[in-house]
């Protein structure tokens, strides 16, 4: 007999390259196709990278492990459509380096939750949560009201996740800590500059302290803008059908 | 007396070559010290310079004086067995095991009293969560994984562990990795992949410490005296591969600067999300399921005084657990953006699952026929024979929960957090105990352990606690499920989200005091093995006068 079962465990270097070859195959027909099938993520209008300020805020949501009680993913479910509005499709994290989709839901999902409670709520559940919901169990963050934003790398940050894909353009990085702070004042000189990079972006002061660039300021413009880039009045559901 | 080899030397080049790496690492660590803007960093900069400069004195000292002689006393059989660093090992996984449990009970009691939170950064739950997670996984079973693998591999192969230097690295660089983990995730350094949470640079060491660990492994293989390697080297041997892959894999990132620790991750949104659960589900496949069946086939049959039940059966289970298991990650991504095909490959092999792994639970637990009557008499088998017991319904209920239609109830609910635990106190935390209570006696030659009764207590109250546990989970995680899809007479939503949270606060408790009981056992465990590692009770200390064959 040309092969004897015996050599796999005899000879430990055929044992190893037994092994991966067994292990590798199923990542390489089950992860690879997902980067070159085409209908993998949707076609839509409106999808755009982070602001500066919105990516600094996701930073500050990674940080806090927000993910772990929190998902950002509708599922095509009735309960979680009607509960959170239309399912969350691939192209609406296609700039998330890395993903935020969670898997608990301890607390309610986030995927759409911009635009639904004003700055004000944020900023009083942030300081305690059971001030606006009394019976939540989510820790307080009384702290993001009070540190600085840490701006000093934000250039850095957008220039990272050109080089993994985002289409970040050189003004967008040149202008990084500019933009920043313009989407925390409209009336600045930098606006006009920074909402012709980021179109439609929610710009004010999110924290409710004009005088002080804060992580709060970071976290709630984020989760302001969480679901809202997408155009769904245009979008063709069947013709992206998977 | 005659031994088999010549007593262990380590060579200066060794030593040379281990002081160059090492100060190449203080280097690089005074250079973050210098550059970062992170005081976190900083500080992760510290430790590092403080451990490489040990590790230099350490290097240094092996052997010094003695012509680099290393002290070590030949088995009955003749073979110097390493056993120091599989003492470190044991006495590494009982400290971590009770951190890791403690850390879980204190999230579970912040999930029932959130004042508990305190409203400081390093105090909260989002940053506490993946220390336990981590402490649980990696620095409990990580440890319990080295002592054993590295117990199993010497015995099976009549052969002293390869190196005399890379063993204690491994060691010492694996316990690095794990308070840079852990302190790193307390100050907020994290990329928020569950599981692999550590940043690039964590990662870059723990892939180094990894590929030493393989390569002691395979050099104490290519040593051995016996012609087939056993069964449960094949299970360590498939662990250590398929981690190094996916570690690699999953971790691939771009940092902001090489001064920094943030790094940004080279895939996004869904693609992102598969490799990460496909990550997800083979260490729990390959950490916590394949290296810990290594320990059930070595040390169930060992206490068991009988053999393997089958060996076909080994072969069987062992391929096709290894191929499936690869598949599994997309059943945590059901209903979600990830394209349906790719849901239903996940689905498919899932369930496939289900057979490999009985295979490894029937095989595991035939072996104790003939020896059946011992669990009356050995609670250390009895909390062995329980594990598989536990491994069974796990691997049946993960399969169950990974049909789609199921899985729409169960996911993001407590049932898959009731599900995981089943799994990790119930076959990776009992299967490591049974190991441990093994352990202890053999390598600190003892008779017998301090106290059998001490050993039913812990297997008792723990047993308890896992029931209080899961049970409390499931009803809590159904509940919570049927909550969110749960209409009224005129179709809408009948409870808010909140409605559903409130539902949860009894099952919190309950949880939290079964995992209270889970600690008060493992606090049990870690008396017990002091006192016999300390000769005391029934712990009599083994004359060391036998004579060599």
């Amino acid at each position: 007999m040309l092969f004897k079962y015996e050599n796999l465990e005899k000879n430990s270097i055929i044992l190893v390259i037994g092994i991966l070859i067994v292990v590798a195959i199923g990542g390489i027909v089950e992860i690879a196709p997902l980067f070159y099938l085409e209908n993998t993520i949707e076609k839509v209008q409106g999808m755009r990278p982070y602001t500066p300020l919105e990516l600094a805020g996701r930073n500050i949501y990674v940080r806090e492990g927000c993910y772990l009680c929190h998902s950002q993913m509708i599922r095509s479910t009735r309960g979680d459509v009607e509960r959170y509005g239309h399912y969350s499709l691939a192209a609406e994290s296609m700039y998330d380096h890395p993903f935020q989709w969670g898997s608990e839901r301890t607390g309610p999902d986030l995927a759409r939750v911009g635009k639904k409670y004003s700055d004000s709520w944020h900023q009083e559940h942030m300081h305690n949560p059971r001030d606006v919901v009394p019976e939540s169990i989510m820790p307080a963050y009384p702290f993001l009201a009070k540190t600085d934003l840490d701006y000093r790398n934000i250039a850095a940050d957008l220039r990272a996740n050109k080089e993994v894909g985002v289409p970040y353009t050189a003004d967008d990085i040149k202008y990084a800590v500019a933009d920043l702070k313009a989407q925390l004042d409209p009336d600045s000189d930098g606006y006009d500059a920074f909402i012709k990079r980021y179109p439609k972006a929610q710009a004010r002061d999110f924290d409710g302290n004009p005088k002080k660039i804060s992580e709060l300021d970071a976290l709630v413009a984020y989760l302001q803008m969480l679901g809202t880039l997408v155009d769904f009045s245009i979008y063709n559901d069947a013709a992206n059908s998977r | 007396m005659t031994t088999l080899d010549s007593p262990p030397t380590v060579s200066n080049m060794a030593k040379g070559s281990m002081t160059l790496f090492l100060g190449v690492g203080v280097l690089l660590a005074l250079l973050i010290v210098a550059k970062t803007t992170s005081a976190a960093m900083a500080f992760h900069g510290y430790i590092m310079i403080f451990a490489f400069t040990l590790g230099i004195v350490g290097v240094i000292n092996l052997g010094f004086g003695k012509g680099g002689r290393i002290t070590a006393e030949a088995s009955p059989a003749g073979v110097f067995y390493n056993d120091g660093v599989i003492k470190a090992c044991v006495i590494a996984a009982v400290f971590w095991g009770i951190v890791a449990f403690l850390a879980g009970d204190i999230l579970a009691w912040q999930m029932s009293y959130p004042a508990l939170d305190l409203g400081l950064p390093w105090t909260n739950f989002g940053r506490l969560r993946p220390l336990h997670t981590s402490a649980a996984i990696f620095a409990f079973g990580g440890n319990v994984l080295l002592a054993s693998s590295f117990y199993v591999v010497q015995r099976t192969s009549k052969a002293r562990l390869a190196g005399e230097i890379a063993p204690w690295f491994v060691f010492w660089g694996y316990q690095l990795f794990i308070v840079l983990a852990a302190t790193g995730y307390l100050l907020g350094i994290t990329q928020s992949r569950e599981y692999a949470e550590p940043e690039w640079y964590v990662d870059i060491w723990l892939t180094i410490v990894w590929v030493v660990y393989l390569l002691v492994f395979l050099g104490t293989l290519w040593r051995r005296r016996e012609p087939h390697i056993y069964v449960a080297n094949w299970f360590f041997l498939s662990f250590i591969i398929t981690i190094a892959m996916i570690h690699v894999v999953n971790n691939l990132a771009v940092p902001v600067s090489f001064t920094e620790p943030k790094s940004y991750s080279l895939f996004s949104g869904v693609q992102d999300a598969l490799v990460q659960w496909w990550y997800g589900h083979s260490a729990v496949g390959f950490f916590l399921t394949a290296g810990f069946l290594g320990i059930m086939y070595y040390f169930v049959p060992k206490r068991a005084q009988r053999p393997v039940y089958s060996y076909r059966l080994s072969i069987i289970h062992f391929w096709s657990l290894i191929f499936l298991y690869i598949w599994a990650g997309p059943h945590h991504l059901f209903y979600t953006a990830l394209p349906e095909w790719t849901q239903t490959l996940g689905m498919t092999f899932s369930i496939m699952l289900w057979m490999p792994s009985w295979g490894g639970m029937i095989n595991g637990l035939m072996t104790l026929n003939g020896a059946w009557d011992k669990l009356r008499t050995d609670p250390v088998l009895k909390m062995l024979a329980v594990s598989i017991a536990f491994y069974g319904m796990v691997t049946f209920e993960g399969p169950l929960m990974a049909i789609k239609a199921v899985n729409s109830l169960s996911h993001y609910t407590n049932w898959t957090i009731g599900h995981v635990h089943s799994g990790t106190l119930g076959w990776v935390s009992y299967v490591s105990f049974g190991a441990l209570y093994c352990l202890v006696p053999w390598l600190w030659k003892r008779k017998e352990l301090y106290s059998l009764k001490l050993v039913n207590m812990h297997f008792w109250i723990s047993a308890i606690g896992i029931v209080l546990y899961i049970t409390a989970m499931w009803v809590g995680g159904i509940t919570q499920g049927l909550m969110w899809r749960a209409y009224d007479n005129l179709g809408f939503l009948k409870y808010s989200f909140v409605e559903t949270v409130e539902a949860m606060h009894p099952y919190y408790i309950i949880r939290a005091v079964g995992g209270l009981l889970f600690v008060i056992g493992a606090l049990i465990m870690a008396y017990n093995l002091w006192r016999t590692a300390r000769g005391h009770g029934d712990a009599v200390p083994i004359g060391q006068a036998v004579p060599a064959e």
